[in-house]
């Protein structure tokens, strides 16, 4: 499962989270978010999930506002990038506890921790959700504790 | 209320970023940032040393400020200083900035490496494993070549924590991907292997994503992980839905490991051991069966990781290839998928069924579901769906299929994507060619396709429907009629015209004596389309009408009127004008007799690779085609990838179809002989190309043209050296030899190991030559080597005449020595003898070979043996002109390799010579040496013999 990069980005296009396992210029990683976000965006609702691309296979799936949009290779399996997808939501869902946008957008560098927990490389190091939320806990240990009220943010659960 | 701010939060990031959330404008938002970069950037200049806490959080602002898309350019620092502060979570943000936005600087660099070496050896885990995901996220260079070493020994050490374990494996991956060189093979690999027998299965899985990487590059290190991956899936595949605990997902037994078990082994053959062998197929067997029964949770979860496995099984199943029950039953499967309601699994069974049809077991069991698959392609909502369907019925066509899905194709044409109607047309072009039994089907689904969807066929399309029609007399009549009824149409597509104007010109004879398609009808019909066309058609028409003076002389006065009108003698377009000049003198000057040996009709086209199926390739990938099975397997039994492997079985199948228009691999030389030379030659001083090409373009054979324009027909060549054997080493024409008395010229094809050469021998004189003739001779050695086979000529040769020799070449094994070419005639009573070096040699039956820096270098190494390789350093002769190198290289036979050679002054190039009893594949280089105008030519084959003579013939050149 060697996968190139995985974006996150909201309905309106706003990009959420990137990552990149391939070495790309800043100048190309733009270029591509613009297209594949415009691509995936003007796909109807029961298009499949899977798409070419240039010389790659797209994977998304859309979990509330938010899309997750995986670019793999041709060899790649696209059921379980599919699948891939769905951990990592069920991982920030338990984190979280009822992950929504907001969460992801603000704390980010969780939603990178997490993810570097459970793929690495592009490729899964990890699979178990509970070994994955224990090696995050551990960050947590040291936490200064702080709650705010959001007022009328979206916080439409993603699961 | 969503947590929304869990762990460490840092308020002052939130307010920050909950600021720029509320900004209403972008302006607003770009003011914001302003300010707080300027903010942060006075913190971090400030007398006051920053805590850890600050540090954190600013570092964690420019990176959400980054991760907007806006440009940073400090903070470097402080970020490395986090990575040496003993929180875990200061060290963690360091590292994530890091991560991100990697800067070659240097000194950070360095600072980066010391604080990843000491959290490697702090034998804290958490430590250890935020440094292994550093490297792995950003795996430059500088990363590998510190630590490449170390990696594998955390990996296989027994003390080492599973997570650390993990990580080290896939940190290992990512740095074996990104330089290869850096990563060094040893004892490691061997205990790698092992970590696949480990207890814990996170471990499993990191480590068979890291052995499945190093078995792609050197499968016979790691063979051993075979008999360990067919135990371990076996395992998994029969467990207990439970058993596997927190990696079992949705009832289905850790499916990650399972997919990447199964991929590991498509890195090999089956297993020859018949036990272990059998124990896969059971495995196989099992993933098979359990997708019939009935589903254990209803979430679409359970049924996409069940099924993800299935498909990495059948992706192996079609990969062994060897297992006939297996494979109809995967296909029976994926029959059921194809009208399964979920989207995702209609599309992957139609993708997946694409390889299945190339098998011979299950080509036939994959036709059953045309009927299903025409449906698809009619009332799938989604275009990649679509399109998968599309590429399915290309894969699944056969003989017996193929007029049904040629029609299914047409017709879904007129409605399908602008994006994917480009490749339908090549595909029904391909299609229609290669299953064609009676070409007349196949003259009217290209003019359909031409109705249909005329913007979408290029060039090669049209080029090769005209290229058939010239090479099979049966279907001319019939072409002629056909294209002559398309262009009643009161609007027809451009390249209608050009198809018409072109076979009307070559055999509009053929329907002429129907009134209702007399000569001038036809020359109305075509020249009403005239002013609605592109300058490059009108040209192609003017060369049309140029013909039907030959073919029709009643129709003679009336073209000469239009090329006389000045819309043509002083049209602004330069190709139209010297058209319209030439052609006009032609008819006015020449005689019947030459006319009609000018334009006479076109020779058959030299059988050759077809231009449609390259550019499908090109659009495509290889992976699409459908060829036959034999020509899958010959490429598995030799190891070889080269694509043109595949086309060449295919040729064979359907010999007479192959022929080309354009080639697409060698430029050749200027034609020499007729007014319309084989169109496989693309010389045009002009900017468009065009198959009736009639530049007259200035070559060394320029001599041999019958010249129109002048009364003294022959010029001398500029110079006949001793040395015109080496002239021919990188080109296949020009003049080979002459004297006072005689000229002779060339012109010589060559296809894998086969050639053909014409020798144009030219009168000079005004009397007759007597008692010619010309044979070739070898050297015994040399008659072993290559079969030189020739026709002969004419004893005579009138004055001013020119006589055509063919010679036909085969070259058995690769050779040195070069054959004789012996000619004896008497002239004005005197008895001459000529004796020249026929220019054969063993660069002649190179096929170019395309490859990546990558494969290029593997193969390089691979021939590393010293006496594969012969090298040799000479000065220039010629000035060191780099685009003229290029030139050569090429014209040698080879690929030229961009972007390989990392000194981009260097040339790289790569080839296979084909001889009968084997194919040698070759690569060089060679380095310019400005200053001291000199160069260094290095080449290496798999054969002593062949590199020293490629060496040796190459080095003349330059």
């Amino acid at each position: 499962m060697t996968m190139q990069f995985m974006l996150l980005f909201s309905r309106q296009g706003k990009l959420r989270l990137q990552k990149w396992y391939v070495p790309l210029s800043d100048k190309e990683k733009k270029k591509i978010t613009r297209e594949l976000v415009q691509t995936v965006l003007a796909r109807k609702p029961k298009m499949c999930s899977f798409l070419e691309w240039r010389d790659l296979k797209i994977v998304y799936k859309r979990y509330a506002s938010l899309y997750f949009c995986c670019a793999i290779e041709d060899q790649d399996n696209e059921l379980i990038t599919l699948e891939i997808i769905h951990r990592y939501v069920e991982l920030l869902d338990k984190y979280f506890g009822s992950v929504c946008e907001l969460d992801i957008i603000f704390n980010f560098e969780k939603a990178y921790f997490i993810l570097d927990e459970f793929l690495l490389g592009g490729e899964a190091q990890e699979t178990s959700k509970k070994n994955v939320l224990k090696a995050i806990e551990q960050a947590d240990l040291l936490q200064e504790s702080q709650s705010e009220d959001w007022g009328s943010l979206p916080n439409e659960e993603l699961l | 209320m969503p947590a929304v701010s869990k762990g460490d939060g840092m308020r002052g990031l939130a307010v920050f970023i909950s600021d720029i959330r509320n900004c209403k404008s972008k302006e607003a938002e770009i003011k914001r940032i302003n300010k707080e970069l300027a903010n942060i950037r006075s913190k971090f200049k400030g007398d006051k040393a920053l805590d850890g806490y600050s540090k954190k959080k600013y570092v964690c602002k420019l990176l959400f400020i980054f991760l907007l898309g806006h440009d940073i350019d400090f903070g470097h620092m402080e970020a490395v200083n986090l990575l040496s502060s003993n929180k875990y979570t200061e060290k963690q943000i360091g590292y994530l900035f890091i991560s991100v936005l990697v800067n070659s600087n240097s000194d950070l660099i360095r600072l980066i490496n010391n604080a990843i070496k000491n959290d490697l050896a702090s034998r804290n885990p958490t430590f250890m494993n935020l440094a292994l995901h550093c490297i792995a996220n950003v795996g430059s260079r500088e990363m590998a070549e510190a630590f490449a070493s170390e990696i594998p020994r955390i990996l296989v050490a027994g003390d080492t924590m599973d997570s650390v374990k993990q990580s080290a494996a896939l940190c290992l991956l990512r740095l074996n991907r990104s330089s290869p060189d850096l990563v060094p093979m040893g004892d490691w690999t061997a205990r790698v292997v092992h970590l696949l027998n480990d207890q814990h299965l996170g471990v499993v899985t990191a480590a068979s994503s890291l052995i499945t990487t190093l078995a792609q590059k050197q499968p016979d290190d790691f063979k051993t992980s075979v008999s360990l991956a067919v135990t371990r899936l076996s395992r998994i595949v029969s467990s207990a839905s439970i058993d596997l605990q927190d990696y079992t997902y949705y009832f289905v037994a850790a499916p990650w490991l399972s997919v990447k078990l199964l991929r590991l082994l498509q890195c090999y053959p089956p297993p020859e051991d018949a036990a272990l062998r059998g124990r896969l197929t059971e495995c196989l067997e099992t993933i098979l069966n359990k997708a019939q029964e009935p589903p254990k949770s209803k979430k679409v979860q359970h049924s996409n990781a069940k099924n993800a496995v299935l498909f990495e099984a059948i992706s192996l199943i079609i990969h062994q290839d060897s297992e006939p029950t297996l494979l109809v039953r995967a296909c029976n499967q994926l029959g059921q998928f194809l009208q399964h309601r979920e989207t995702n699994l209609r599309y992957l069974a139609l993708e997946s069924m694409c390889t299945l049809a190339s098998s011979e077991f299950s080509h036939e069991a994959v036709k059953t579901h045309i009927e299903t698959v025409i449906n698809a392609l009619k009332t799938e909502r989604d275009v990649s769906v679509r399109q998968r369907a599309v590429d399915l019925l290309y894969a699944m066509c056969d003989r017996s299929n193929a007029k049904q899905i040629v029609a299914e194709m047409l017709s879904y044409l007129e409605t399908a994507d602008y994006s994917i109607r480009e490749e339908i047309v090549l595909k029904v072009a391909i299609l229609a060619e290669k299953y064609a039994v009676d070409y007349t089907w196949y003259v009217d689904t290209i003019l359909n396709l031409i109705r249909i969807a005329g913007d979408y066929v290029s060039e090669e399309v049209w080029y090769r429907v005209i290229q058939i029609v010239i090479n099979r007399d049966d279907v001319q009549g019939y072409a002629a009629k056909t294209v002559f009824e398309a262009l009643q149409a009161p609007a027809c597509h451009e390249n209608l015209v050009k198809v018409g104007g072109y076979i009307l010109g070559e055999f509009g004879n053929l329907i002429a004596g129907d009134s209702r398609s007399s000569p001038l009808v036809q020359f109305n019909l075509l020249h009403s389309k005239f002013h609605l066309c592109s300058v490059p058609t009108r040209a192609l028409l003017l060369s049309a009408y140029i013909k039907f003076i030959n073919l029709f002389p009643e129709v003679k006065a009336t073209i000469q009127d239009v090329l006389r009108s000045d819309s043509q003698l002083r049209n602004a377009d330069v190709e139209i004008q010297q058209r319209a000049v030439e052609y006009l003198r032609l008819s006015c000057v020449a005689s019947t007799d030459i006319l009609a040996t000018v334009l006479e009709e076109m020779p058959p086209f030299p059988e050759r690779e077809s231009s449609i199926l390259a550019k499908l390739k090109k659009k495509k990938g290889p992976g699409n085609l459908p060829e036959t099975n034999d020509s899958r397997r010959n490429g598995k039994v030799n190891g070889s990838t080269e694509p043109s492997e595949k086309m060449e079985s295919s040729n064979q199948c359907f010999p007479s179809l192959f022929a080309d228009l354009l080639p697409t691999n060698r430029p050749r030389p200027a034609p020499s002989s007729s007014i319309m030379p084989s169109a496989g030659t693309v010389v045009s001083t002009h900017p468009f190309t065009d198959v009736l090409n009639l530049n007259p373009a200035p070559s060394t054979g320029a001599s041999l043209l019958i010249d129109v324009f002048s009364e003294t027909s022959i010029e001398a060549s500029t110079e006949m050296s001793e040395d015109s054997f080496h002239r021919f080493i990188c080109k296949n024409n020009g003049v080979l030899y002459e004297n006072h008395l005689l000229q002779i010229g060339l012109r010589s094809e060559y296809r894998q190991n086969l050639g053909r050469m014409y020798i144009f021998y030219g009168n000079k004189t005004s009397a007759q030559l007597l008692n010619f003739s010309s044979s070739v001779t070898s050297s015994d050695a040399l008659k072993a080597q290559l079969n030189v086979q020739s026709k002969a000529v004419d004893p005579v040769i009138e004055g001013g005449a020119q006589v055509q020799q063919i010679i036909n070449i085969e070259c058995v094994s690769d050779f040195t020595d070069a054959p004789a070419l012996n000619i004896q005639f008497r002239c004005s009573g005197t008895l001459q003898n000529i004796s020249v070096k026929l220019p054969v040699m063993l660069n002649k039956f190179f096929q170019p070979t395309e490859m990546t820096s990558q494969d290029f270098f593997q193969r390089w190494k691979q021939l590393g043996d010293p006496r594969q390789e012969v090298q040799k350093i000479f000065k220039a002769k010629h000035p060191m002109d780099k685009d003229l190198t290029k030139s050569k290289i090429v014209g040698f036979g080879v690929a030229l390799l961009d972007a390989v050679d990392p000194n981009n002054e260097n040339f790289v190039g790569a080839g296979i010579i084909h001889t009968k009893n084997t194919q040698v594949g070759c690569l060089l280089r060679l380095e310019p040496n400005i200053q001291a105008q000199m160069y260094r030519l290095t080449l290496r084959t798999s054969r002593d013999t062949v590199s020293q003579r490629l060496c040796d013939l190459l080095a003349e050149q330059f």
